[in-house]
């Protein structure tokens, strides 16, 4: 029994040897020969692989996957050499008379202990990028975001400054009847802006169901949870534009909520702030102004474009919501209709409450716009004060 | 008793206690599932097939997904090595039957009933389940379609059913071992599965909980996962885990318990390392319990929790390793032959083992920030659930059908279908892996330019993969119809109690204990 240990150890040993050279053989010459640079253009359209990122952490987190990964290589090379081996060499069809060992407590031993010490190798930096990642103190900007179906809410806390996030690719795109633009899928109307080189802390959370809101080259990737709120941070290294998309199924429109951040220069980052800032003041002083009926309709359209279309459908017509042509609220009292918008559906919750989530020049136009558009022509119109007003009220 | 054949007609299946008999139904049942799955996976392929909405609307997309993942997981897998068991257990112990034959009855014939009320909630108003085979609260309950309620229903039955299998398994591994079948002579198939049916046992009433609660928040008023109500949609993720992640080792365990039967025959060599892999089972079983919160790695759990669940994950590499170096050294120096059993063995080996590495990885938490919900998951679990446990069940039928029905298989159309899936199977699940870290999300039904390529060769793969199933079922109808006769040994010299009895194998085996060796 002993011999026969040993005897499998020494040949495990050599077919070792033989099958640790090969990697190395090839890789060697594919460096030789230079993979050029058309190759690693084809690759990168292809995307084979992690994105590396634009901060300390996405590099870590590269390099973390890589080592794994070639730790893997090394391993199925070693495993599927011998295998393979033994499959080309020991056939019955060249001969080859079977050996009787069935056991060795030495060789036991030590493909339990070495594999045991590789994965302590892999778990100390795993740990220690671990441990920097959860370290999101001394932010010098916090931005709340707020996952809702199905578009994102970005809150910069302290600024005054919040707003959402759609989808702006349309329809048309998705159902094939147009071409697809370069960012099919991936641009947004109102992208989230940070400067680069500052600690920037997200405070995760949502309003209705799961998401997770994921930029790859910023290696950040957190659940959004109704009722408990979460934290990561980022500091990007380079001025550019990274998307990502909602992680965690969320319904229908699960695969349409993209994420665009524009990462900014300070400066520019402080001139964009300012500009938003000015823009809250204007929309102050605009909830007190009266609009004619053709202003009300066109930004009424556009409101209904970015917010009901999921639901409603592009001309009313319904889907996961009911029609809005012709019948029900929509062409019932003007009151209940603004009830519906502010308040949403008692015991429906795929309705969402509107009441928060769109200021009251806006939910004043997309009320005007569906009781005059498709042909409902209700003739009626709302002012943003009448919103404030039936707010007030109840 | 005496020696009796079958009773004649449809009453023979209906009212059934033959473990024989109500193994082929758990086959054919499962047989069924799998292409009702496939189908939907199918669906789910043709609509990735190019960017853009095609044929599906994003909401019966999302149903297809739920119901793909459940009816394989459920339908499929699971009775697939139930019916393995009912065939091969009492045959491989020395044992007459089941110990509890009327209740092995029962717990096949109320699965047809899960499935079709889960099937039928497709065609109800507001679509079938559409928010994963995970079903995440409050996805699944404030917000789920009123069909919920039937999937939950279904899903208590199907739990029932795996429950009472597994006592009926546990019993006859523990309580009809023939005289001299001690535990350590068990063959391996034997004891993964007294294993699996102990986990089976602990997780099924966890997973009976927790949609026992998703019930009483949508109908009875209570706020378990509802952040409104002062609930908490994370005690979702946990409970669900806790079933879930035992779960994936019930569905391959068996698989281990199969390979390490087939390896050892096409080998002409007795297993390596026997005992280590008795073993190495009953850590992966104890392991499972440990590790669920691996899923849910970006909910932002305390870094303590973390780190604890990336270290018990990592752990299960060692004595899955040892697995891996179990088979392999059984095959070298051994003296082989590539029958299509094995040829389905090997694929498993390396392809589980595939499957693995890319586990491995995945449990690197800070890695994970970037793998989580990707492709990467969707292609890393379908290494080791369709070359892993799919193939497993191919190969322990083209591996015991010849016992079943008495008839050799087509060795060139067995083969030819090993080549068809195989390749197939690659197609469709390898690009995954690079489509999950160039950055595409799971559950999508439509997505960016750039992962275009890939998609289109997964849904190609997907299609090949899918109609070398038909090729298979006419393979084994062909078999059972006709074909050369098998000896009783079938292989050359195999292991085990149920080659030495004639093929077919008669309707009653063992009514006396064999002498064991
Ligand atoms: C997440 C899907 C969804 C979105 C987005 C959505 N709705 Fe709805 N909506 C519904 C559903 C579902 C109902 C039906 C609720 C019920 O009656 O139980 C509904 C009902 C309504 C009704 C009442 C219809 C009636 O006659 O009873 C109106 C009006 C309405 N929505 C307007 C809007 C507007 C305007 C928007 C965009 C600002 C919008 N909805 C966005 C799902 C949605
Ligand atoms: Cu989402």
């Amino acid at each position: 029994m002993r011999l026969i240990g040993k005897q499998l150890a020494s040949k495990l040993l050599w077919v070792l040897g033989q099958v640790l050279l090969l990697p190395t053989l090839l890789m060697t010459s594919v460096q030789a020969f230079g993979a050029s640079d058309a190759v690693v253009d084809e690759a990168q359209r292809w995307g084979l692989n992690m994105t590396e990122g634009v901060t300390a952490v996405s590099h870590e987190i590269y390099d973390l996957h890589m080592l794994i990964f070639w730790i893997c290589v090394w391993i199925g090379v070693v495993v599927f050499g011998i295998m393979f081996y033994s499959m080309i060499m020991h056939r019955k069809s060249s001969g080859a008379v079977p050996a009787k060992f069935h056991e060795s407590t030495a060789v036991e031993l030590a493909w339990t202990l070495i594999p045991a010490l590789i994965l302590v190798m892999m778990a100390i930096p795993a740990t220690s990028s671990l441990i920097k990642i959860y370290d999101s103190s001394e932010a010098e900007i916090n931005i709340k975001i707020v996952g809702y179906q199905w578009k994102w809410q970005y809150e910069y806390l302290g600024e005054d400054v919040s707003f959402f996030s759609n989808l702006t690719t349309p329809q048309d795109e998705i159902y094939g009847l147009a071409p697809k633009g370069e960012h099919y899928l991936l641009e947004v109307d109102e992208p989230l802006v940070i400067p680069v080189n500052k600690k920037v802390r997200f405070l995760i959370t949502a309003n209705d169901v799961l998401h997770a809101w994921w930029v790859p080259a910023l290696a950040v990737k957190r659940d959004a949870i109704p009722g408990f709120v979460n934290d990561a941070w980022t500091i990007v290294d380079e001025p550019g534009i990274y998307r990502g998309q909602c992680a965690e199924l969320c319904g229908k429109a699960h695969g349409f909520m993209p994420i665009v951040v524009h990462a900014m220069e300070e400066a520019d980052y402080a001139n964009w702030l300012a500009g938003k800032k000015e823009e809250a003041e204007e929309l102050k002083a605009a909830m007190s102004q009266t609009f004619t009926m053709d202003e009300l309709y066109a930004r009424g359209e556009k409101v209904y474009q970015a917010n009901c279309v999921a639901c409603h459908g592009a001309n009313g017509g319904g889907g996961l919501g009911p029609s809005l042509v012709g019948t029900g609220i929509t062409t019932g009292p003007i009151n209940a209709h603004i009830n519906v918008m502010v308040n949403g559906v008692a015991g429906n919750a795929v309705m969402p409450v509107f009441g928060n989530q769109l200021n009251n020049i806006d939910l004043a136009s997309v009320i005007t716009f569906k009781r005059n558009a498709w042909g409902n022509n209700m003739g009626d119109q709302l002012q943003p004060v009448d919103i404030l007003t039936f707010k007030k009220n109840q | 008793m005496g020696d009796h054949g079958p009773a004649k007609g449809f009453g023979r299946w209906l009212f059934t206690t033959n473990h024989k008999d109500i193994g082929s139904m758990y086959l054919w049942f499962s047989f069924a599932m799998f292409l009702m799955g496939g189908v939907f996976a199918l669906v789910i392929r043709a609509e990735l097939f190019q960017p853009g909405l095609q044929l599906v609307e994003p909401e019966f997309f999302n149903q297809m997904t739920t119901m793909h993942g459940l009816v394989m997981v459920f339908g499929a897998v699971m009775p697939a090595f139930v019916g393995l068991a009912n065939w091969m257990i009492p045959m491989m112990v020395g044992a007459p039957d089941m110990a509890l034959p009327r209740m092995n009855n029962w717990s096949f014939w109320i699965l047809p009933f899960a499935f079709t009320l889960l099937a039928s909630t497709l065609l109800m108003e507001g679509g079938g389940p559409n928010f994963g085979w995970t079903f995440y609260a409050p996805l699944s309950t404030t917000y789920a379609p009123p069909s919920v309620t039937y999937f939950i229903f279904a899903v208590h039955i199907m739990g029932a059913s795996s429950i009472m299998g597994s006592i009926n398994i546990i019993a006859t591994i523990l309580n009809m071992r023939a005289p001299g079948m001690t535990l350590m002579k068990m063959p391996l198939f034997v004891w993964t599965w007294l294993i699996t049916a102990y986990l089976l046992i602990a997780v099924m009433p966890v997973l009976a909980g927790c949609v026992t609660m998703m019930l009483m928040d949508i109908h009875f008023g209570t706020s378990f996962f509802s952040a409104a109500g002062g609930g908490d949609p994370v005690l979702f993720q946990h409970v669900f885990w806790f079933f879930g992640h035992p779960e994936v080792y019930i569905m391959i365990l068996p698989a281990f318990g199969i390979v390490s039967a087939i390896i050892p025959t096409f080998a002409r060599k007795p297993l390596f390392g026997y005992a280590s892999m008795v073993y190495a089972t009953a850590s992966i079983a104890f392991l499972s319990f440990i590790v669920w919160a691996h899923h849910m790695f970006t909910v932002g759990m305390p870094i303590a929790g973390e780190l604890f669940f990336m270290y018990a994950t990592m752990l299960i590499a060692v004595p899955t390793g040892v697995k891996v170096f179990n088979w392999v050294s059984t095959m070298f120096r051994g003296s082989m032959t590539f029958e299509t059993p094995m040829l389905f063995a090997i694929a498993f080996v390396i392809l589980f083992t595939i499957g693995g590495f890319s586990g491995l990885m995945l449990s690197i938490a800070p890695a994970d920030f970037q793998y989580h919900d990707t492709y990467f998951v969707v292609a890393h679990f379908h290494y080791v659930l369709v070359p892993g446990a799919v193939f497993s069940i191919f190969a322990a039928v083209y591996y015991w059908l010849p016992k079943w029905c008495g008839n050799m298989y087509d060795e060139r159309l067995g083969k030819a279908h090993f080549w068809l899936s195989f390749v197939g199977l690659n197609l469709t699940f390898f690009p995954m892996h690079f489509v999950g870290l160039a950055g595409m999300p799971r559950r999508i039904p439509d997505y960016a330019l750039q992962f275009a390529d890939f998609n289109q060769i997964a849904s190609m793969g997907a299609f090949l993969f899918g109609f070398s199933q038909v090729f298979f079922l006419f393979i084994v109808i062909k078999t059972i119809r006709g074909g050369e006769k098998a000896t009783d040994a079938v292989w050359d010299n195999p292991e085990g109690l149920e080659w030495t009895v004639a093929s077919p194998a008669p309707y009653h085996t063992f009514t006396t204990p064999p002498p064991v060796k």
